[in-house]
């Protein structure tokens, strides 16, 4: 009697309420027939993995199906008073001047939009709308790059309700940064959002989506964006994960690069309970130069876990990674990155860097750096660390009259400089200097509080 | 009472008592010497009086402008008026040297309650500071020491004790390694700021140095002790004579 064969595992409490949601979700959801067949298929797949768990690889260090005790009820479209309540969003970003898309509870708000003058080349509008119109955009590109055995990524396609659809045409230069603000208002919520942009052959734009909601609600946010770059495009993507103290945010990137292209990838992670940020990024075109960098920032009991996969599948590309983490308190950071050089990928280049900075002993960082290399005639490499503080470092700047707290911040900023640096846009790397600067005026803050307790 | 005082000062690292009653009272307005073979406690003692952690004394006191200095923090310290030019000055890649140098000469002043200098007046200081010691603005467009040659560590040091002014310089062997055009820039920058409020204590191997800096006390330091206390003779007989004796006795 072979008993193994027979077990089927239980369900956890989220896992059913998910399935309900789809359920009575379903004839809802915007899309045509063909849509309605990617939701079900991608349901499907979570039907039968389960929500991703420890036993998975690649989900090792975050196991949804203990950490997400339940799912919480799909977002309704925002009232006026969410609405109102958004209106300060984005804010972190500083006076950067950006074209502001924004989404309330996951839904697209028009009225806090701004669509006016649209550049010559660019196009935009949301999922829901390009759905329900059968927008000629969608075909082709809508879940070409976030498939595949991916259970987040399947759940957002099945329950995927709004976001954002970009395209700049072919040689179109766009020079005010597209930003999506995605905003939780207030409700412990559900959102699936997805975005696809499309930037053509020859074409330039900044694209920049941040995540952000209220502190202290237990909001679940899962988002992805699918990102086509043309041959000979040049595009910077900076995703600013600042999401309320007891939300749950799982994002993806899916990202194809093509030939001759140039692709600049950041990631500032630092607000939010559990945090998964996925990054799947391909080259599909010769000669392309990228950089996928980002910094992180925890403290308290906060669980953020960076996945990356680079995939070079063509030849002569270069790609540089560089992910730091700043660790406090209890907080637990995960940098996962695996690098593929496939057989024809002959002359890639790529090297991975990872580093955390431990503030505290009991801070937790790992790091699984990786390389699956299929090519001869390539150099890659990676590095990690984990380390605390320079002590050596701390006493030289103390030495010159520098407070503790303050000798700490200098070599904080230093530590996630060489990460922020990478940002082409000096405004937008100012803004986030500024971001690191309060939180660690916080830090000391705090840190403060307890000498004097 | 002399600006500093130190008393029967003793200090184990490792298990292992490096400094054995050390006594030394220097002036305001003096310049003091401290020879010594390697290994005897010179830079053992240098840190413990800017506040090094691990380098705190089991015995003996120091008191600096009649304060206890062993009741302060480092960054204490430098505001009142220590500085240290480290034997081996440290890198410190990511850190923009005019941000380091702006950052510790507004919080020295703050913490004198004095008013914190504006962008603007903080560049003309360093600026005149930098020109007078033939440093060049190069090198403070860099991170702090990152990349620096032997001697642009040792510049710097000296570009920051002109900054600061301070009442009492500690120079760790800042004359080790360099040349004799760097060893003039060293000398020339302590000699622009002796005056009477201020005192200097020249750590140093060689004599070699204090051809430049005349000192106006030399001490020779071994085995954790001051064994002998003279005048700027004693520098030029050390050179002519070693250490060997002070070694053999520390054997003994
Ligand atoms: N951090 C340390 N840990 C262990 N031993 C040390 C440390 N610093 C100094 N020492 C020891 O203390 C003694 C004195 O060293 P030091 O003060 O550097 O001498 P000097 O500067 O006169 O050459 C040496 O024996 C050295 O090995
Ligand atoms: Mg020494």
């Amino acid at each position: 009697m072979n008993v193994m064969a027979d077990v089927t595992v239980m369900k956890t409490a989220a896992e059913t309420a998910l399935a309900r949601a789809y359920a009575q979700a379903r004839s809802g959801l915007p899309g045509d027939g063909a849509i309605a067949a990617q939701r079900q298929a991608a349901f499907d797949l979570f039907a039968r993995e389960g929500l991703p768990h420890r036993r998975i690889e690649e989900w090792k260090y975050t196991d949804l199906r203990v950490l997400m005790r339940e799912a919480k009820p799909l977002a309704t479209p925002p009232d006026a008073a969410a609405k109102a309540r958004a209106k300060a969003a984005g804010k972190l970003l500083g006076d950067v001047e950006c074209r502001r898309l924004v989404f309330v509870d996951g839904a697209f708000v028009p009225d806090l939009s701004d669509l006016t003058a649209l550049e010559r080349g660019l196009a935009v509008t949301s999922l829901a709308a390009a759905l329900a119109d059968n927008d000629p955009a969608l075909a082709g590109h809508l879940g070409k790059l976030a498939s595949g055995s991916d259970v987040a990524v399947a759940l957002n396609t099945a329950l995927m309700g709004d976001g954002a659809v970009i395209r700049v045409g072919a040689g179109s230069t766009i020079e005010r940064p597209l930003h999506l603000v995605f905003v939780a208002a207030e409700k412990p919520v559900a959102t699936f959002v997805r975005s696809l942009v499309i930037v053509e052959q020859g074409a330039r734009a900044m694209l920049i989506e941040s995540h952000e909601g209220p502190a202290g609600v237990d909001y679940q946010v899962n988002a992805a964006l699918e990102l086509f770059v043309g041959d000979e495009a040049h595009v910077d993507h900076v995703k600013i994960i600042s999401e309320g103290s007891e939300a749950l945010h799982v994002s993806t990137l899916a990202a194809a690069i093509g030939g001759g292209a140039r692709f600049n990838g950041f990631t500032f992670t630092t607000g939010g309970a559990v945090i998964r940020n996925q990054l799947f990024v391909k080259f599909d075109g010769e000669d392309t130069v990228a950089a996928i960098r980002g910094a992180t920032l925890l403290k308290g009991k906060q669980h953020a876990d960076t996945t990356l996969v680079v995939n070079h599948i063509a030849r002569g590309c270069q790609s540089r990674e560089v992910f730091k983490a700043v660790l406090d308190d209890e907080a637990h950071g995960v940098f996962q990155g695996r690098i593929i050089v496939r057989p024809g990928a002959q002359r890639t280049d790529a090297k991975m860097m990872t580093r955390a900075l431990l503030l505290s002993e009991r801070a937790e960082a790992d790091n699984k750096p990786e390389l699956e290399i299929f090519a001869d005639d390539v150099q890659c490499g990676h590095g990690a660390t984990a380390g605390a503080l320079d002590r050596e470092l701390k006493f030289y700047l103390m030495a010159r009259g520098i407070p503790p707290a303050e000798a700490e911040a200098l070599l904080i900023q230093a530590f996630l400089g060489e990460a922020v640096e990478g940002i082409e846009h000096a405004g937008v790397r100012e803004a986030l200097m500024e971001v690191v600067a309060d939180w660690l005026e916080t830090r000391s803050r705090a840190g403060a509080e307890v000498e004097h307790a | 009472m002399a600006l500093l005082e130190v008393e029967n000062l003793h200090v184990v690292i490792d298990g292992k008592e490096i400094l054995q009653g050390v006594d030394l009272a220097v002036n305001a307005g003096e310049v003091h010497a401290i020879m010594g073979p390697n290994g005897s406690g010179k830079s053992t003692l240098a840190y413990v009086l800017a506040g090094k952690e691990d380098y705190a004394p089991t015995a003996g006191t120091v008191r600096f402008d009649g304060r206890d200095l062993f009741a302060m923090a480092p960054d204490e310290r430098a505001a009142a008026g220590l500085f240290l030019a480290f034997q081996y000055p440290l890198e410190i890649p990511g850190v923009a040297t005019m941000t380091f140098l702006r950052t510790a000469l507004n919080a020295q002043r703050k913490k004198r309650g004095e008013a914190e200098l504006s962008t603007p007046e903080f560049l003309k200081k360093v600026r005149e500071v930098a020109k007078k010691l033939g440093v060049d603005q190069e090198m403070l467009r860099r991170a702090v020491n990152v990349g620096f040659s032997g001697g642009e560590k040792k510049r710097n040091e000296i570009l920051q004790m002109a900054l600061f002014e301070p009442r009492l310089a500690v120079l760790d062997e800042t004359d080790s390694g360099l040349d004799i055009d760097a060893l003039r820039i060293v000398a020339d920058g302590v000699n622009r700021l002796r005056s009477p409020k201020r005192a200097f204590v020249v750590i140093t191997h060689y004599q070699r140095l204090l051809n430049y800096i005349v000192p106006d006390v030399v001490h020779v330091l071994a085995h954790g002790r001051i064994v002998k206390t003279g005048d700027k003779e004693l520098a030029l007989e050390l050179e002519a004579r070693g250490y060997a004796e002070y070694q053999e006795e520390a054997v003994a």
